[in-house]
């Protein structure tokens, strides 16, 4: 409990004392006035003075008025009992709410806990820690095991495993060694590490993900902006409808204006919507909080509640469903040995840097033997050509093969193949493909499974390509052979066929879909780890690269929504059956005081639940 | 421009939303918002007034729950 807590907590019960004493004090008159008068001053008196002070700045229709003149209206009828009970269950609401908030604010912070607080950055004198702040591009860091990454950098010296599941949400670490790139706010877990500062902090992944998460309150989901507009009417009509029903029964019905001013005085009480304006975007926060922790960071509550209606989710290929890294698939040698094949290409390519000779070198085992290679000749568009062992290879597409004339074999591989030719012969080919992610295939069937209606891919291969990845997958539509422009169109195209009220979601890597991701009505951007494009571009980020945590996404988001609705109608439920008692004289001051803190309270706690993530 | 400010004992969420819609209404602020949740206040506006603005929302924040403070 905070400072400000405790004090309201011992006020409550050193007014509860009191209030007991009097109870057990027979007096009658005037007396019992003067004894129930100091219980209820000592558990409202900061509620009276917050009332007159606020009504000297103008603000007439605020909480502590209402409760004021709600509790001083029972002393007038001479309910002394009632007007100190009614205060102090109030109080007793209000500290509770104003704990059960401050333990959900804390569980959020702590959620997103991956600030660092320093950087120790060697000097003559040993290590010195420094504010990340101050670290400058190109510096040198230290970074110990246990200790978090403050910037981003690039590894110099020494190996680790770095714990990422607070960026990512993935619990198997991620081992780095000289030359790869770290990113801030992962954990430093076995060794030590000396990395080179590649970001200032205020550019780091960190201070985005930071920020980002810090402004998604900014946008506003329906839901809350229909509080918000529902909460500034709700209570100038409340406290109406308290006036009229102090004035009018009494004169039109009769029944004393002591029994009808009562009744209003419950109104009174039940005026403030604070159980809706708290909990919605608490829920909302909560469910940005857990997708968070489950390394998916949604920029706004406005996407979380559309995410929710999710009818089309069309992918980009490259880098989305596959992993954008080619590999040797398949071998085809004729007339030698795929090994032969293989080093052969790969030899014949050695010097190049092209992708496609990168994966050949991969496939081989990466030593590189250049006394063997020489009159390297690259030709753009067709290939490489080499003396290797003092063989005449050639290497490159089936066009290189024909300008050789050289008779290849057809390839009927899904993905790009080479072909290799030896002194004027033909040996064989190779395919070199993408690899599908280990959870694309689930990615998709979950989505199913969530009641999405179509699944699409998109993407600038071949047809072939193209298809065969679809058909793997189980996904219902492919468009393929797409030029980043063509792709806008196609998702023009599906925006008109969604159902109404239904939410595109362009699913890509971030690079070159940029246009995509904004015409989407969700534009969800995977790898976020590193890319700044892609942080920029979407309004949501996966931080891993699986495709898998779209479902999730979208079962947060449903989860949220649900307890949204629950608090929605449960408050507003309470209110109106506790308005309508009391104006038929069937409820009392203690209902009423329920109706508006204990609701509050019961949906804040409903509303702490969207944090949780385990069970979707 | 655009500046997020942080708050102090800002303890009743229909005051943070009372708030907002108030700096909303300043001359010159294209966007605003109070926070409840993260204790935040950011608000949007011309450079040539914004420490007008910013003064103005203060003071805004002041009047409707005196027990809050903008730390600047």
């Amino acid at each position: 409990m905070s400072k400000k807590q405790k004090r309201a907590f011992l006020r409550i019960v050193l007014g509860a004392l009191l209030f007991m004493i009097a109870l057990l004090i027979p007096q009658s008159g005037i007396g019992r006035l003067f004894l129930f008068l100091p219980a209820y001053l000592v558990v409202g008196g900061d509620v009276l003075w917050k009332a007159c002070r606020n009504i000297a700045q103008g603000q007439v229709f605020d909480e502590n008025f209402l409760m004021s003149i709600a509790t001083m209206g029972a002393f007038f009828v001479g309910e002394y009992p009632e007007g100190v009970a009614v205060m102090l269950f109030y109080q007793v609401g209000e500290l509770f709410q104003s704990y059960a908030v401050s333990r959900s604010r804390q569980s959020i912070s702590t959620l997103m806990d991956i600030r660092p607080d320093y950087a120790n950055v060697p000097t003559p004198d040993g290590l010195k820690q420094v504010d990340p702040e101050e670290v400058a591009v190109g510096d040198r860091i230290v970074i110990k095991a246990g200790e978090k990454v403050p910037l981003d950098g690039k590894v110099l010296e020494g190996t680790s495993t770095l714990d990422t599941s607070a960026l990512t949400g993935e619990a198997l670490p991620r081992e780095v060694e000289v030359g790869d790139g770290v990113i801030s706010g992962c954990i430093n877990l076995t060794g030590m590490l000396t990395v080179e500062v590649t970001r200032e902090f205020g550019e780091s992944t960190v201070a985005k993900i930071l920020d980002l998460v810090e402004n998604a309150g900014s946008k506003k989901a329906k839901a809350e902006n229909f509080i918000t507009k529902f909460a500034r009417w709700y209570t100038p009509a409340v406290v109406l409808g308290a006036a009229l029903l102090a004035v009018i029964p009494p004169l039109v019905l009769g029944g004393g204006f002591a029994n009808w001013g009562h009744r209003a005085l419950i109104f009174l009480v039940i005026s403030c919507p604070c159980a809706l304006v708290i909990s919605v975007p608490l829920s909302f926060f909560g469910g940005i909080g857990g997708a968070s922790k489950c390394g998916v960071l949604v920029k706004g509550s406005n996407y979380l509640e559309a995410l929710a209606r999710t009818d089309i989710v069309v992918f980009d290929k490259t880098g989305t469903l596959t992993k954008g890294t080619f590999r040797v698939t398949e071998l085809h040698p004729s007339g030698v040995s795929e090994q032969e094949l293989l080093e052969l290409a790969a030899l014949a390519e050695s010097y190049s840097t092209h992708p496609i000779s990168l994966s050949l070198q991969n496939a081989y085992g990466g030593q590189k033997e250049e006394n063997r290679v020489s009159d390297v000749e690259e030709l753009a568009g067709y290939g490489v050509k080499a003396l290797v062992d003092g063989r005449k290879v050639c290497v490159g597409n089936a066009r290189l093969m024909q300008k050789i004339g050289v008779d290849c074999a057809p390839a009927e591989a899904i993905g790009t193949a080479v072909h290799v030719a030896a002194d004027g012969v033909y040996i064989g080919y190779l395919v070199i493909s993408d690899v599908i992610k280990e959870d694309s295939a689930a990615a998709v069937a979950a989505l199913k499974k969530a009641g999405v209606r179509r699944t699409v891919m998109l993407t600038g291969d071949a047809k072939a390509v193209g298809e065969q990845v679809a058909g793997q997958l189980g996904l219902d539509e492919v468009h393929a052979g797409l030029l980043p422009a063509d792709k806008v169109d196609r998702v023009e195209e599906l925006l008109n066929r969604k159902i109404p009220g239904g939410q595109l979601v362009f699913v890509g890597d971030g690079i070159n879909d940029a246009p995509v991701l904004s015409r989407a009505d969700i534009g969800i951007a995977m790898g976020g780890l590193g890319s700044d494009a892609a942080i920029e571009a979407a309004d949501v980020v996966i931080m891993d690269d699986k495709p898998s945590k779209i479902a999730v996404a979208i079962r947060i988001s449903r989860k949220t929504l649900v307890i949204v609705k629950q608090n929605i109608v449960f408050a507003l439920g309470v209110k109106a059956l506790v308005l309508a008692l009391g104006a038929f004289g069937m409820a009392n001051m203690w209902e009423a005081v329920f109706a508006d803190v204990g609701v509050s309270v019961i949906a804040i706690l409903n509303a702490s639940r969207a944090l949780k993530t385990r069970n979707l | 421009m655009k500046k997020t400010y942080r708050m102090k004992d800002l303890d009743c969420a229909n005051c943070a939303a009372k708030m907002e819609a108030a700096i909303k209404q300043i001359d010159g602020v294209s966007a605003a918002t109070v926070s409840f949740m993260t204790q935040k206040m950011t608000i949007e506006a011309v450079d040539e007034k914004f420490e007008a603005i910013v003064k103005e929302a203060v003071k805004i924040c002041r009047k409707i729950e005196p027990d809050c403070s903008v730390v600047l």
